[in-house]
């Protein structure tokens, strides 16, 4: 502010964002566009070929239900689990860190090694199947690995934590004096909830959701060491790697990439629709 | 008042209880998977039963020449020492220019440096391998470290932006009264102010960094895998090898990834890891 328009530095420090700029716009906005481009010149065909082929293949558009059918439960289970766990959890101290320090454990070790894990542990002969039969509650071993519960299973694993730390990170935010206004004014837990960190938290719970969804519906590792890779988790991403690494066709992978972005913006435009039909006023004004 | 005394002790007792067992049992269970993954590389056979019939570490020996594990760690060490310092070089600037000036575009390029963030790997990670399969950099170092660049750069970005924001621009402005040119305002002024910054967001990077896998897997060569890459290409073989000596691999992994977590914890919060950009209070 104090600092002169006309200072011949202005210009030069400006120029320190260009190599970022360059950076992004070759390797991330240049690579869509180059594919949204080589989407439309298929193998052979009209330009609309791989689109047609996609939409037509109960092979290919069935993933898109099929990833919808594990994005969609996980991320609800894990925004669902989040926010009352978050809010329970939302004064800052000793021990609200040692659980967060937990819970970013599974999120460093990253879908790979979940999905390791979670082969051994919730295999047949894992710990959980023998802890039910010992118990009695289960005659045979559980099947929960190499089908849809492996790799939903994995997705909770991992997406729980980051639902639950972004969730946490925005009620922290609320300033507390708001809900002890509403407490003296005589407003019960339910009531403050409801009418006040509900709707301070409306923006932060869409961003969480569509965060969570879209990680959730790029399931790639787990979907292939934890499930079923060639039947019920079949996911979309899994359709665009064959297409690329095992047909070596690009034109189709990057069509098939394209439709992966569009589903996934759909639904986040959906979810921030929604949120704008169902809060609407000055406490929605929290983040631009 | 007197109304949420009546019902604290019954309703809020049992609600509190229902979210601690949640919360237990997901820790209990994140637990289990990491644990049966540790006594499975130990054990020299392992069927039917709570645990192991014997105990050995040979396994470690087998994983460490059946994988090459040494290539491998020296690889990613390469691969993610370059990351960071790239992302370091190219970021911080970029962060100082957006933090410091106002200037027509702003808000465009803000959004630019959030969409690599938002969008999942997978979905940009294969018209990105596409590219560098065309100019020949996929399938070497070089490719996965330009491809691993796309996330870290904008995460420094929106780490440092508003690290450097809430330095007090009179200090560089005082330095530069007394005749201090650019290059000494940055070395005796930006860097020591940066530095805690700075470190944080190497540390972060370089923890994001040895956990991605998509984009590696995308553009990696046989001679440019990092860990988690040659772990997951050990799993889909599974039945090639012992599992035990898989899970030896998946232990290395998880050794290395937590000790750098570790040393992370020291400088950052945990939310940090998720939230990327720690909004700012708007009072």
């Amino acid at each position: 502010m104090t600092s002169g328009r006309e200072d011949p530095v202005f210009d030069r420090t400006v120029l320190l964002v260009i190599p970022g700029v360059l950076l992004v716009i070759l390797l991330f906005v240049y690579p869509f566009l180059y594919g949204f481009v080589l989407s439309f010149e298929p193998r052979e065909g009209g330009w609309l070929q791989n689109y047609a082929k996609f939409f037509t293949t109960p092979y290919l558009y069935n993933t898109i239900a099929t990833t919808l059918w594990l994005a969609l439960p996980s991320t609800l289970v894990n925004v669902g689990l989040s926010l009352p766990i978050a809010f329970k959890m939302r004064r800052p101290g000793s021990f609200q860190r040692i659980v967060t320090t937990i819970l970013v454990v599974p999120i460093t070790l990253g879908t790979v090694l979940v999905a390791e894990g979670l082969l051994g542990y919730l295999g047949p002969q894992g710990w959980l199947s023998r802890l039910l039969m010992e118990t009695g509650l289960l005659s045979g071993p559980l099947r929960l690995t190499h089908n849809y519960w492996g790799v939903f299973l994995s997705l909770v694993i991992t997406g729980f934590p980051f639902a639950f730390l972004l969730i946490l990170s925005y009620i922290t935010g609320i300033d507390p004096a708001l809900p002890q206004a509403a407490a003296t004014l005589g407003a019960g837990p339910m009531r403050r909830f409801t009418h006040i960190y509900l709707p301070l938290l409306a923006p932060g719970l869409a961003i969480a959701f569509c965060l969570s969804f879209v990680q959730a519906f790029s399931v790639f590792p787990s979907a292939v060491l934890l499930g079923a890779p060639a039947g019920p988790t079949r996911v979309i991403s899994i359709a665009a790697y064959q297409a690329a690494f095992e047909d070596y066709d690009y034109s189709m992978a990057s069509a098939i990439a394209m439709i992966m972005g569009i589903v996934q913006l759909l639904i986040v435009v959906a979810v921030l629709m929604a949120r704008g039909f169902l809060y609407r006023g000055p406490a929605g004004g929290g983040k631009g | 008042m007197e109304e949420n005394q009546q019902s604290r002790p019954i309703a809020e007792k049992l609600w509190s209880a229902v979210v601690w067992l949640a919360m237990g049992f997901f820790v209990v269970n994140v637990f289990g998977v990491i644990a049966h993954v540790v006594v499975s590389s130990f054990a020299t056979r392992w069927l039917g039963t709570w645990l192991p019939a014997g105990w050995t570490a040979r396994w470690y020996g087998a994983a460490w020449s059946e994988f090459q594990l040494d290539d491998v760690l020296i690889s990613t060490a390469e691969i993610v020492l370059a990351v960071v310092l790239l992302s370091v070089v190219v970021g911080v600037p970029a962060a100082y220019a957006l933090a410091r000036r106002e200037f027509p575009g702003k808000r465009v390029l803000m959004l630019l440096f959030l969409l690599p963030l938002m969008v999942p790997p997978i979905t940009y990670g294969i018209p990105l391998a596409t590219v560098l399969y065309q100019v020949h950099l996929a399938g070497t170092m070089s490719g996965v470290i330009l491809a691993n660049l796309v996330p870290t750069v904008p995460f420094v970005i929106l780490v440092m932006t508003p690290f450097i924001e809430q330095i007090d621009p009179r200090l560089e402005q005082a330095a530069r009264v007394f005749g201090a040119g650019t290059l000494k305002v940055f070395i005796h002024v930006l860097v020591p102010l940066l530095a805690p910054g700075i470190l944080a967001a190497a540390l972060l990077v370089l923890v994001r960094t040895v956990a991605m896998f998509e984009l590696t897997f995308l553009t990696a060569g046989p001679d440019s895998q990092t860990l988690v890459v040659a772990l997951y290409y050990s799993v889909f073989a599974a039945g090639v090898r012992a599992v035990q000596s898989v899970d030896a691999m998946a232990v290395t992994y998880m050794v290395t990834t937590l000790v750098w977590l570790l040393i992370a914890l020291r400088f950052v919060n945990p939310t940090q890891l998720v939230t990327r950009v720690k909004e700012q209070p708007r009072t």
